[in-house]
């Protein structure tokens, strides 16, 4: 039993970190701008079109025909050779072979401009608009995104394929000096889990330890004051956005192996983030974090065939049924401020 | 000038004539040859008749949406006399002449049903109330077939159905306005399982994970059942959301559950998802009871197996057809739809085309688009020539019965779209049931509603 127990809670730190690192994003924006932003799952999908497009450049081929070969339907058959490994041999192979880490150099810029554009573009026209209106452009936007990127990809899941060294499942159990093979879990997933660690760990010592990182917290907390120093608070809030941005990018970017990414990935992940927000306490990023993992556990264990037994279907509403509990019980959520969204 | 002795005008004799020949209901015997002819569901009155293509273009089926839609323009091309004629040249019998249907040029309209039932049912209300559809076809779940075919039922226009496997299509949802060529789970079960049997032994533990519909239902039951005949035994069955993504905490109970075998009983996108992750689970590497651990995908097609590369090599399935087979008609199609797109035709494009030509021979075997005697014509058919050997559409529940195909990912593709090898053909005398097994009610043809 400890092992399925192990395994479930692998499991929900693993779902975890994607709810975490989408709701930190989140926070971010309405911790410092105060705007409710219903296109951060795009932001988050954005980040794994970065991984297709990167690899769709890295995989472009030459198409000649076979006169000699024909194909099942008749005609001269296509012969496809990958320009890359033409251009570059063993070392073209490794691009693609490593394409999903790789093109977090690519989507770190991109989403940073995103970003940026997103906020001076639209964004900042609703920052004294009410909550309701912000909602309704930000959906708005999310909606503009995604049909974009339908209609750029089409409407089919891209896989993304991990590196071939990084395929299959880690024996954690063997690493622990227990019986082989009792606990496994898939590689790719305990390196997404890490990563999040990284990128929170990051942002937090980025906002605790620079200068530029306590002027903003000092912005969060008044906003007023802070401008009254002469300091040029917007700006500084705009890099959040963009930096929010990117930690959305970036969490889109390595989810990739593990779903592969459609038009529809953004939504599929926003309703849940902003449950974790809520959930969290609205402004609070430990609470995001801590709601993220906090609510990816309870969906993997609610998943357990013997917890099914006893409440049917309660993989599908534990999460909002918790977000209820928490809310009746801890009205500003888990680690929430008092101020925010109490006007 | 006549004049009747009683004083009544000729005028009025013929008025009272007339009256009484109408009210002694003699009209209708004098009319009623073509009085049907009017009185049906949109019947085309131009020199157009229009199909209504309900297609899944988004969702998680919506790679067969996409090739459905195209060997439906490719059906209607070769209808209308256009292109190289593809299955028209096959047929037998047929009543196709390559010049539309009854001489009316075929015309269509599609609707994006994103792999939901009510949505597929409100682009099938649409269809055929603003765009006056003859018939709607289409689809690639048997919760949108079923939810489509009971409206069409409603509203008398014959459903044709695209990819639909469940059971309870031709079951207890049956209707008598909805006709199936794809196969069934059950069929499925009876070709499957002798090949596990054969190829994994008859001691084994199965651990099912099923979409949560009615698709998913039947094909685990039908599986189930199939598999424990053999002497397997069933851990666990746990049903999963259409369109989940990640199934990875689906998949965690599986690794300590005593089982050997997981079965996958998901289609389209969720399948390539859940086979993936079960492969990054490591469940292709790991021994269990002292045997190697083995995943099934009872429902498998070329697009799936081609999205879920690597990992579908050796993995046994079910396929309603395959583009390499030897038959006439299996290659004409493939050299029609590879001619025009580029690539073989899937199991899903191959049921689409099928079903156009099906209803369009039918209407011209019954000389009219009234959908009772178009029913009449599609009952009981015999015909051969599409690919699946010679095929009955069975009176009883609209079934088609036909051989059945099991297949395996391939270990050795020499291309792109060699990605599954057909390892057996089952006959359609074996894959032949009772009708009755599942139930239901056909429902009158008559009197056909109109759908105002």
């Amino acid at each position: 039993m400890f092992e399925v127990i192990f395994l479930q809670l692998l499991n929900g730190l693993d779902k975890g970190s994607a709810y975490a690192l989408i709701a930190l994003g989140l926070t971010l924006v309405f911790g410092t701008l105060g705007v409710v932003n219903f296109a951060h799952g795009a932001l988050f999908m954005l980040g794994a079109f970065c991984a297709v497009a990167f690899r769709r450049l890295l995989t472009l081929e030459t198409v000649t025909l076979d006169p000699t070969r024909l194909s099942p339907w008749g005609q001269p058959l296509e012969v496809r050779a990958p320009v890359v490994q033409a251009w570059f041999g063993d070392f073209g192979a490794v691009l693609v072979n490593y394409s999903v880490p790789i093109s977090l150099l690519l989507a770190i810029p991109v989403m940073l401009i995103i970003g940026v554009a997103m906020e001076r573009g639209l964004i900042k026209h609703f920052y004294k608009r009410p909550h309701a209106e912000q909602i309704l452009v930000t959906f708005g936007l999310a909606i503009v995104l995604a049909e974009i990127v339908k209609a750029t990809f089409g409407p089919n899941p891209i896989p993304q394929p991990m590196p071939t060294d990084l395929r299959g499942a880690a024996d954690i159990g063997a690493f622990f000096g227990m019986q082989a093979n009792v606990i496994t879990y898939p590689l790719w997933r305990l390196i997404y889990f890490v990563f999040s660690l990284l990128i929170i760990g990051a942002v937090f010592a980025f906002l605790q330890f620079t200068t530029f990182g306590m002027v903003v917290r000092a912005g969060m907390a008044d906003r007023e004051t802070v401008g009254l120093l002469g300091i040029d608070i917007d700006r500084r809030f705009t890099i959040m956005f963009g930096i929010a941005a990117v930690v959305a990018g970036m969490a889109g970017v390595m989810y990739t192996p593990l779903l592969p990414p459609n038009y529809t990935l953004g939504m599929d992940f926003l309703v849940i983030s902003f449950v974790v927000v809520v959930v969290g306490g609205m402004g609070s990023l430990p609470g995001a974090v801590a709601a993220g993992f906090l609510l990816g556990i309870l969906q993997s264990f609610a998943s357990m065939t013997q917890v099914k037994a006893i409440v049917p279907g309660i993989d599908q509403i534990i999460i909002y049924l918790v977000a209820v509990v928490i809310l009746l019980l801890r009205p500003r959520g888990l680690l929430g401020r008092r101020g925010m969204m109490e006007a | 000038m006549f004049r009747p002795s009683n004083g009544m005008s000729r005028r009025r004799l013929i008025k009272t004539g007339m009256a009484g020949i109408l009210a002694t209901g003699v009209s209708p015997l004098i009319f009623s040859k073509g009085a049907w002819a009017q009185e049906f569901c949109n019947n085309p009155t131009g020199a157009t008749v229009t199909f209504g293509l309900n297609l899944p273009l988004t969702g998680a089926y919506a790679e067969e949406g996409a090739d459905e839609q195209k060997a439906y323009e490719l059906a209607i091309k070769h209808l209308n006399g256009e292109g190289d004629g593809g299955l028209i040249n096959v047929l037998k019998p047929t009543a196709l002449k390559g010049n539309g249907i009854l001489g009316k040029k075929v015309e269509y309209v599609t609707s994006d049903s994103q792999t939901l039932s009510d949505v597929a049912r409100a682009g099938a209300t649409r269809m055929i109330e603003r765009d006056g559809a003859i018939m709607i076809t289409g689809g690639s779940s048997s919760g949108e077939a079923i939810a489509v075919q009971s409206l069409c039922q409603e509203m008398g226009v014959i459903f044709m159905a695209g990819l639909t496997h469940s059971n309870d299509t031709t079951g207890k949802d049956k209707r008598r306005y909805g006709f199936r060529h794809f196969f069934n789970a059950y069929q499925s079960g009876i070709g499957l399982g002798p090949v596990l049997g054969k190829e994994y032994g008859n001691e084994r533990r199965a651990y099912h994970l099923t979409a949560d519909y009615t698709w998913g239902w039947t094909q685990q039951e039908s599986i189930k059942n199939a598999t424990e005949a053999l002497g397997w035994e069933t851990v666990q069955t746990v049903l999963t959301p259409l369109g989940a993504g990640d199934f990875s905490q689906f998949l965690t109970p599986v690794l300590n559950s005593g089982a050997d075998v997981l079965i996958l009983n998901h289609y389209g996108n969720d399948m390539v998802n859940s086979l993936t992750q079960a492969v990054q689970f490591g469940m292709r590497d790991r021994q269990a009871n002292g045997k190697n651990f083995e995943i099934v995908t009872p429902l498998i097609s070329e697009l799936m197996a081609k999205g879920a590369g690597e990992n579908v090599k050796g993995i046994f399935g079910t396929s309603n057809w395959h583009w390499a087979l030897q038959d006439e008609g299996s290659q004409a199609f493939t050299r029609s739809f590879g001619a025009a797109y580029g690539s073989p035709p899937s199991q899903a494009a191959h049921t689409a085309y099928v079903q156009a030509l099906l209803y369009a021979d039918a209407v011209e075997r019954a000389g009219t688009f009234y959908p009772p005697e178009v029913i009449k014509a599609l009952e009981g058919h015999e015909f051969d020539g599409m690919g699946n050997g010679p095929t009955l559409y069975r009176a009883e529940d609209h079934q088609c019965m036909k051989s059945v195909l099991v297949v395996r990912g391939n270990e050795n593709p020499t291309s792109q779209f060699d990605v599954l090898n057909v390892v057996q053909e089952v006959s359609r005398e074996d894959s032949t049931y009772d009708p009755a097994m599942f139930g239901g009610d056909l429902g009158p043809a008559e009197p056909a509603p109109l759908c105002t």
